[in-house]
């Protein structure tokens, strides 16, 4: 899988960088779980955290305080992708330990 | 689906070819079907690549042995939709008629090759915990995983990190028996793309 660093970091240069719907900044919140504020700040960490608990009311509180179906689509997008990018680096720097390399 | 936007907010031509897959496939479009086909070029396309290259990609690792850990991922993620999804696309894959789901169940006593069950519990536990130590590693390496099986694993860990989330966060709804042995036969014969 070599190509998968490369495919990986356009993924989430795509999402934070490219156009879209929500402002860049809070995309990169959303990616952070770090930053937003409100519901929809709620439910990106619902995303990262837990997303099974994740319920229509929470869809509903971030859509009445202002967000928009589509910002709503790319902040979770982006709480997901940012999440599991941390689980993943948290998990190659425990191989590395493991390996003796830095 | 959540968010009427990935329902109803698709493209003409997107929603004729939904209306073809329902012809053809005699089932409703799935949900991931329609978030990847929502504004692909935002998620789905850059997403599937990612996806495509850790599942079909060259690998130690079987395709029915990556699309187990898929479906260990989902379950850990309380994900219906991946769970069912992904076991049946494993059962196709090792077509040995030998039942999945019991293993996840029991994954410390089921009958699997070592390094694929430390493999399975060392995922379980990043899914999980969000984190593993160098000593988590270590038993991983020891049971015979190689460092490329490990960091091949972990991709497919990644990708079902954030699908998994996705498919709760908005919501999938849970196809039919047919419908996911259709899905199945569907990924296991074309991949991700």
């Amino acid at each position: 899988m070599a190509d998968f660093t490369q495919r990986r970091e356009a993924l989430v240069k795509r999402i934070l960088e490219g156009a879209g719907k929500a402002p860049s900044s809070d995309r990169r919140s959303a990616f952070d779980n770090r930053g937003l504020t409100g519901p929809a700040a709620s439910l990106v960490d619902k995303v990262a955290k837990n997303a099974w608990k994740v319920t229509g009311a929470d869809i509903d509180a971030a859509r009445t305080a202002g967000q928009s179906e589509d910002q709503l689509f790319e902040l979770i997008v982006c709480g997901a992708v940012g999440q599991a990018g941390r689980q993943y680096d948290a998990a190659l720097a425990a191989l590395n330990a493991a390996a003796g390399k830095t | 689906m959540r968010l009427r936007v990935l329902d109803k907010g698709h493209r003409l031509r997107t929603k004729a070819l939904f209306a073809l897959i329902r012809a053809v496939s005699r089932q409703p479009v799935l949900d991931v079907v329609k978030l990847v086909t929502y504004r692909a070029d935002f998620y789905g396309t850059p997403m599937a690549k990612v996806t495509h290259e850790t599942m079909r990609g060259p690998s130690p690792w079987s395709v029915a042995d990556r699309e187990l850990m898929a479906a260990c991922v989902a379950q850990t993620n309380q994900c219906e939709f991946c769970t069912k999804t992904h076991i049946a696309v494993a059962q196709q894959a090792y077509a040995d008629g030998k039942p999945l789901a019991p293993i996840l169940q029991n994954l410390d006593t089921a009958a699997v090759p070592e390094p694929l069950r430390a493999t399975l519990l060392m995922l379980r536990k990043l899914t999980r915990d969000h984190a593993v130590s160098a000593d988590d590693m270590r038993a991983v390496l020891a049971a015979g995983a190689t460092r490329r099986q490990i960091e091949d694993a972990l991709a497919v860990c990644f990708s079902f990190n954030v699908i998994t989330r996705l498919a709760d966060a908005f919501g999938f709804a849970i196809p039919s028996p047919e419908g996911f042995e259709a899905g199945a036969k569907f990924l296991l014969s074309r991949g991700y793309r």
